[in-house]
């Protein structure tokens, strides 16, 4: 007798690439063999889960790919900074380079972008400033989409005392706003790195991702095969992970993309504020800031942080809006 | 109605000791003794150090020194700064800067983006629709620092229409470019909003019967598509009033308004632990106050939302 809880004995594994669909279909032949028509290879390609589906939309959308391209640019850039500029972007020359105008002949030459005041290579800074945003952006939603969703997911399915409890923590934390809170908890650290700024924005932006994971869960809760996952005995853990999970994961995925970008936007706005990031680490939020000394006379030292700043946040923002419009059936 | 509101109240208020707990251990808690930095570069008194512990109430146990601080707060106390001056009538000197510059903001964004949602979710794929889709996205996508530079170097710098600082805060039309500035992300999201909720609406069934049965299409579009179309809008404006008055610490910065987001930022810089908690506290009250008003709206926006 095969103990009801060894899951491997009747759990349909589906293959990969192969949905809902084809298990029916088989359930099917050992009623009427005679009677099921084989699936048609062209059709089984339309029954594609939400990923297929997501997948095969996105391919073909413009915004995703220069999201997509834009994006993986700047994270090689984050990665090894070295390949896109030999100049030291710490290296200063008051004498020579005080805010020498950019030169558009110098192709990815130290010049290209010009000098700023401090004799410094414009250019080799906004090269070497991509590694701090790109690091709290990514580190930042990564924390978030963890606390957030494992929060969320007790809270949406345990419901009861467990939900209120969550919820009322999670209520508390939102109503600080993001930026405030940061300043505060950021103003009582002398010395601040990139971890710093993780750990706190991490600290009071995960509520979001709890109450749409919440929300999620809550709805798929109540499928039908979440329902039979119980009745055939499947545990806890393995109802949350494996049914519930990737079925309430799409609306945390794009919430995170977005909020990626503004991450990188209210690292920047710290850094800018003094209350961020601090030299000598290479922040554009911090060379705009020192950018305001010289806006009047030399424009273009704030010019291109700016821009890169941006086109990072714009890179992100697209990214989500695309896989938005591909998981959302309503818009399909 | 009457039972919904007094649960809200009262979920409300665990919120709002949560918050403030948080607020005060973020400030009292972590690491920077306020009173030494008093003295700056001069070596303290530890008489002194002491004797102005007490008198803030630092030498107590921070919990005690909460239970003090709420005990004093609802008598209308919200404490001393370090300076000497009542952190209420600090607040009562930013707070009104503030709250125009943030209705201000608040007003521009919900006429502006409102129209320029509704323009583009009637007209989905036209001229108008990408336009207003591009523009919003760079908006969004520009932090609201370099925005403030680019307004300040165009409108103040280039074209002179306006001074690049505000002198006087109380004039209001020196208000209206820092505004603007400030209401212009929200202004985005607010399009964005209106944009998709009217385009799904507009597929909806009752769309269709109120054309079906032959109503003028102004009809249609103000009774019917716009009264169930900003129900997402409302939630996002609700909070976005704490988050504008929050907001304002950048562009307050920048063009110089002698607002709550100033004071605040010389309050975090210089650790003046009363302002700091007084300033947010306030904040939080506001927030919590505009989430259950937006709350209360929905029923009067969507009449099949009742609340027993």
């Amino acid at each position: 007798m095969p103990d009801i809880h060894d899951e491997s004995g009747f759990e349909p594994h589906p293959k990969p690439g192969v949905d809902h669909l084809d298990y029916a279909g088989e359930q099917g032949r050992v009623v009427e063999e005679d009677t099921l028509i084989e699936p048609d290879p062209a059709k089984r390609e339309e029954a594609r889960s939400l990923w297929g589906h997501a997948w095969r939309d996105l391919r073909t959308r413009p915004i995703f790919l220069i999201s997509v391209v834009l994006i993986l640019l700047l994270v090689i850039m984050a990665i090894f900074p070295w390949a896109f500029t030999d100049t030291n972007p710490r290296a200063s020359d008051l004498v020579n380079d005080y805010l020498r105008r950019p030169d558009w002949t110098d192709f990815f030459g130290a010049g290209w972008f010009g000098y700023d005041g401090q004799g410094r290579s414009i250019y080799a800074r906004v090269i070497y400033g991509a590694r701090a945003s790109i690091t709290v952006g990514i580190c930042v939603t990564a924390l978030v989409t963890l606390l957030g969703g494992l929060t969320g997911m007790l809270a949406g399915y345990f419901g009861g005392a467990v939900d209120a409890v969550i919820s009322r923590i999670t209520d508390i934390f939102f109503g600080i706003p993001l930026l405030l809170g940061a300043l505060v908890l950021l103003g009582a650290f002398s010395a601040r790195t990139v971890w710093s700024v993780v750990i706190a924005l991490a600290v009071l932006g995960w509520t979001q991702i709890a109450r749409v994971m919440r929300g999620a869960v809550l709805t798929v809760k109540q499928a039908d095969y979440v329902m039979a996952g119980k009745a055939l005995g499947a545990g806890t853990g393995r109802l949350m992970m494996r049914h519930i999970l990737p079925n309430a994961v799409a609306p945390v995925i794009v919430v995170a993309t977005i909020a990626l970008g503004g991450y990188i936007a209210v690292e920047a706005t710290l850094s800018f504020l003094g209350i961020g990031l601090q030299e000598p680490t290479i922040s554009w939020g911090i060379d705009i800031s020192s950018a305001q000394k010289v806006i009047r006379t030399a424009p273009y030292v704030m010019f291109f942080p700016a821009a890169a700043l941006s086109i990072t946040v714009l890179a992100f923002i697209m990214l989500g809006d695309a896989v938005r419009d591909a998981l959302d059936p309503k818009l399909r | 109605m009457g039972s919904y509101v007094l649960r809200r109240v009262l979920q409300m208020i665990p919120v709002f000791f949560g918050s403030t707990l948080l607020i005060f251990l973020m400030v009292y808690s972590l690491p920077g003794d306020p009173i030494v930095a008093l003295f700056g570069d001069k070596a303290a008194d530890p008489a002194q150090v002491a004797a102005l512990r007490q008198k803030y109430y630092l030498d107590q146990p921070i919990w005690k020194q909460y239970l003090h601080y709420m005990g004093n707060l609802f008598q209308g106390d919200f404490g001393t700064s370090f300076t000497g001056r009542p952190v209420s009538e600090i607040m009562a000197d930013a707070f009104p800067v503030t709250i125009r510059l943030a209705l201000m903001a608040f007003v521009f964004e919900l006429v502006v983006g409102l129209t320029l949602g509704v323009l583009s979710g009637l007209r989905r794929g036209s001229v108008v629709d990408t336009v207003v889709l591009v523009l919003t996205l760079v908006v969004i996508s520009i932090p609201v620092f370099v925005l403030a530079y680019i307004a300040q170097t165009v409108f103040a710098t280039n074209l002179g229409w306006v001074t690049p600082t505000v002198q006087d805060s109380t004039d209001l039309s020196q208000l209206i470019l820092p505004a603007i500035v400030l209401g212009s992300l929200s202004l985005a999201f607010v399009a964005r909003l209106t944009r998709t909720s009217i385009g799904e609406n507009l597929r909806a069934d009752y769309i269709r019967t109120a054309t079906a049965k032959g109503l003028p299409r102004r009809t249609i579009i103000t009774r019917h598509l716009l009264r169930n179309s900003l129900i997402p809008v409302v939630t996002f404006l609700g909070t976005d009033l704490g988050a504008l008055m929050g907001g304002a610490i950048v562009t307050e910065g920048i063009f110089n308004v002698q607002g709550i987001g100033n004071v605040l930022y010389r309050a975090i810089n210089q650790k003046e632990g009363p302002t700091v908690v007084g300033i947010v506290t306030v904040l939080v009250i506001v927030y919590l106050v505009a989430s259950l008003l937006v709350d209360l709206l929905y029923a009067v926006l969507d009449p099949r939302i009742r609340y027993a």
